[in-house]
């Protein structure tokens, strides 16, 4: 394998390992904070004793993903320096601003009041301690925004000129970065994803603990359940509105994207949404193909008669605008990732109709088979996720930067093979140990229940530090 | 401009060797001056709130120079890429380890997170002074500024001793920090590791700092030597004299020191090129374009005194000097415990509210 390659596997596996975790983090501080507003705001009654117990229960489930989120940026924030050097020399300009500004306002505001919040019960007064714990989640999504902002310009170049002497694309306006069309789309549906990721996470610890104790369980879950449907249906269906328009602007500014996703070979009018559908490369067309008529005409132009470009069409445009060479990414990844990240997120939003349904009925603590099913859900946003970040990224290919710089280009020149193979090794090995122990350690946290309210018995304290000892 | 923005990594990086130094310090240690478990959670404790926003200080550094100096970005990462894996992988283990330590429910567990913690601090607190001894020394670069010389040219014995000069003033920082932040076996441990290590930080800067001025003849970056040199020797009597405020002042004041003359001693060049000077990068041929450095200093001039303010703020809140009563009160697995024996206690004995039943001196292991 030549160096390219390497790298290119060693960035996708380093950064969607660390979007499995970071959705949650992002998502869960801004619900453990909403736990323990709602717990500061009942603070006397026995609601506010529940939210604050939720809360702290959660908080430490919180805590470990969190800690793998931080260590895990902070390749990110290296690796293009270290595999991407030329990328950066050709973008630093302007790509380094948002990452910097990533640093100094929200990498510092997350990481100083976590520790206060951590740190802090018992010292701080417990308004400042609430304070510390928003600061901490605004910090992260302060720091998705200059990233995503960093991602849009990638796959919609703006605010920048071409410096013919230096070799590289130049910043002409931090704005047009920061308020990139892209940018505005690409947020909200990543935010929303993080809260879907997070309220499904709770469900899954809810899920699991009713199914055991039924009626009796702890009032924690039940509340928690619930504020968890309200987030996941809300954010699925925010995710899923603004991902309408997100496709919308992609085919604009991406068509040969689109198209991928589609596997739309040849542009049409009136052109149809494929649900299923297997290509053969080299003819340039499905073999086989089951459709939603006028479905992709309606998704992408609003109206069922709308022209949607196709593969080769959009082909042959770049080639005559680029100069030769294949613009076409790996379609079937494109055409099944796009298909895998909406299948996944509509089945999360299902999970939440069915105990919607059982929640109105009154018998979410009662349904142990629906709960059966509900102790899975986190498996699905996480999928989402991941599915979501390999298609934006790869069906952008061959370009790193659409229309500036492919992605060979970019790649360091002066790290050797043996190097670059050396530290995927390493990395994907340190990263699978430390996921396998921290999925370990959550799972303890999550079954182990939140803190109880009152002292329990004498006799059962004893027993407990017998078992502990 | 593009002087203001070398100064402002110098800064940075400044800021990060005088908080993370004394972080890494206390790693490094903690299996010296912390036998027992309660021990090791009282040194832990002093840099548990603090340790992940002074590390901060290096990611921000790195977008920095992204941002200011994209040829400096891309040379220095690429050229020293087994170096920053290394680096990258230490930082992971030490954030773990930290972290996940209170989490683990076996004192197997906690021994795995005290290895993660000592590796993970030792490995930065070497490489950081390799690098840096690297970029006063020079690197071999081609007409495009990419770094050509092999990784084990990296290795040389004077980068070295930059490494073994930056681990050894970490760690007298960290001893300080530990004797000044805790009480009673930690603070008298970390206090006699202190004085060991003050003298052999200083000998090996000293050697280091002649070893560079018959490379480096800048008058600005020999003055900051000088003054480097006798404000070590400074912290080692006051470290004697058991003025431990003072002493740390002085090692603060040391790890401070060593990136501004770092960056002095290399102005204006960023990366000097050893083969031909003409290679160099320099603060000119590296930096981003005026506007963007105009965008990012109005950022840096309004969220800097924002971030020092609440940054200092937390060292306040925290100024408490660790003792064996925090650490039992706050560590929850072992606090538990503590208060369900109390509880088990009060209802065996009867004794309504038992507020002033002392807590256990060692905290049971679980």
């Amino acid at each position: 394998m030549d160096p390219l390659m390497l790298a290119r596997w060693q960035f996708a596996t380093t950064t969607i390992y660390h979007f499995l975790i970071v959705p949650v983090s992002i998502g869960l501080t801004l619900l453990v904070a909403t736990m323990q507003t709602l717990a500061y705001r009942n603070r006397g009654t026995e609601a506010g004793l529940t939210w604050d117990r939720a809360s702290r229960f959660f908080g430490k489930i919180m805590l470990i993903i969190f800690a793998l989120g931080v260590v895990t940026g902070i390749v990110q924030e290296f690796q293009f320096g270290m595999n991407w050097s030329q990328y950066s020399r050709f973008v630093g300009d302007i790509f380094g601003a948002p990452l910097a500004m990533e640093a100094l306002i929200a990498f510092f505001l997350e990481s100083t009041f976590l520790g206060m919040w951590i740190f802090g019960r018992e010292v701080l007064s417990p308004k400042v301690h609430l304070a510390s714990i928003w600061l901490a989640g605004i910090g992260t999504a302060i720091s998705a925004y200059f990233i995503l902002a960093a991602n849009s310009f990638m796959q919609h170049p703006v605010g920048l000129v071409y410096n013919t002497a230096k070799q590289r694309v130049e910043l002409t306006s931090i704005w047009k970065v920061l308020g990139n069309s892209t940018q505005m789309v690409t947020y909200p549906h990543t935010i929303f994803a993080a809260l879907m990721t997070a309220s499904a996470l709770l469900l899954s610890v809810s899920a699991w603990h009713l199914r055991r104790s039924g009626e009796k369980s702890d009032p924690v879950h039940l509340k928690v359940m619930k504020l968890s449907i309200g987030v996941m249906l809300v954010s699925v269906l925010a995710t899923s509105v603004v991902g309408h328009f997100q496709g919308q602007v992609m085919t604009k500014q991406q068509p040969m994207k689109m198209a991928a996703a589609e596997a739309l070979w040849d542009g049409k009018s009136n052109a149809s949404f494929s649900l299923f559908a297997y290509a053969n490369v080299e003819e340039g067309k499905n073999k086989v193909d089951i459709a939603i008529p006028d479905g992709l005409s309606l998704l992408a132009t609003n109206s069922p008669s709308g022209h949607v470009k196709g593969i080769n069409d959009v082909q042959a445009a770049e080639a005559a605008k680029y100069g030769s060479g294949s613009y076409i990414p790996v379609v079937w990844m494109a055409y099944w990732s796009f298909r895998l990240m909406m299948g996944f997120g509509i089945l999360a939003g299902l999970v939440g109709l069915g105990l919607l349904w059982a929640w109105r009925k009154g018998r979410l603590a009662a349904d142990s088979k629906l709960m059966r099913v509900a102790v899975w859900t986190i498996a699905l946003p996480l999928l989402a996720n991941s599915f979501g970040w390999l298609f934006t990224e790869t069906a952008r290919q061959p370009w790193l930067v659409y229309g500036y710089l492919t992605t060979r280009a970019g790649v360091s020149t002066n790290v050797g093979t043996g190097f670059v193979f050396a530290t995927l090794v390493g990395f994907t090995a340190l990263y699978g140990i430390l996921g396998v122990i921290c999925f370990r350690l959550v799972r303890r946290a999550a079954m182990s229940g939140p803190e109880p309210a009152t002292p329990p018995p004498a006799q059962e304290s004893l027993d407990d530090q017998l078992t502990l000892a | 401009m593009q002087a203001f923005w070398f100064g402002v990594i110098a800064v940075l990086w400044a800021g990060f060797f005088l908080l993370e130094g004394f972080d890494f310090g206390v790693g490094i240690l903690l299996p010296a001056v912390a036998k027992s478990e309660q021990r090791r959670q009282i040194a832990l404790r002093t840099i548990g709130p603090v340790w992940d926003g002074n590390e901060v200080w290096l990611l921000t550094a790195g977008g920095a120079t992204f941002a200011a100096f994209p040829e400096w970005y891309a040379s220095v990462f690429s050229g020293f890429y087994l170096a920053f894996a290394l680096l990258l992988v230490g930082l992971i283990l030490r954030g773990i380890a930290i972290e996940y330590r209170s989490k683990v429910h076996t004192a197997t567990g906690r021994s795995w997170c005290d290895a993660g913690i000592v590796v993970g601090s030792f490995l930065p607190a070497l490489l950081l002074g390799v690098a840096f001894a690297n970029f006063a020394r020079g690197v071999e670069l081609n007409s495009s500024h990419v770094m050509t010389g092999s990784f084990f040219a990296l290795l040389s014995p004077y980068a070295l001793l930059g490494g073994l000069v930056t681990l050894t003033l970490f760690m007298f920082h960290g001893a300080t920090f530990l004797a000044l932040r805790t009480d009673g076996e930690v603070s008298s441990h970390a206090q006699r590791l202190g004085r060991l290590l003050g003298p052999v930080s200083t000998v090996l800067g000293a050697v280091f700092l002649i070893w560079t001025a018959t490379m480096r003849h800048g008058a600005v970056s020999l003055l900051l030597a000088l003054v480097l040199a006798v404000v070590l020797l400074a912290s080692i009597a006051m470290q004697r004299a058991s003025r431990l405020g003072w002493a740390f002042i002085g090692t603060s004041l040391a790890t401070v020191l060593v990136p501004i003359w770092a960056f002095a001693a290399l102005w204006p060049n960023v990366l000097p090129a050893r083969n031909n000077s003409a290679f160099s990068l320099t603060i000119h041929n590296a930096s981003s374009s005026h506007y963007t450095l105009t965008v990012m200093t109005v950022v840096a001039l309004i969220f800097t005194p924002i971030v020092l303010a609440y940054q200092a703020w937390t060292y306040w809140v925290f100024r408490a000097r660790v003792t064996g009563d925090s650490v039992t009160a706050a560590s929850s697995a072992v606090g538990r415990l503590v208060e369900k024996a109390k509880q088990s206690a009060q209802e065996t004995l009867g004794s309504g509210e038992g507020g002033d039943l002392a807590a256990p001196d060692h905290a049971p292991a679980q």
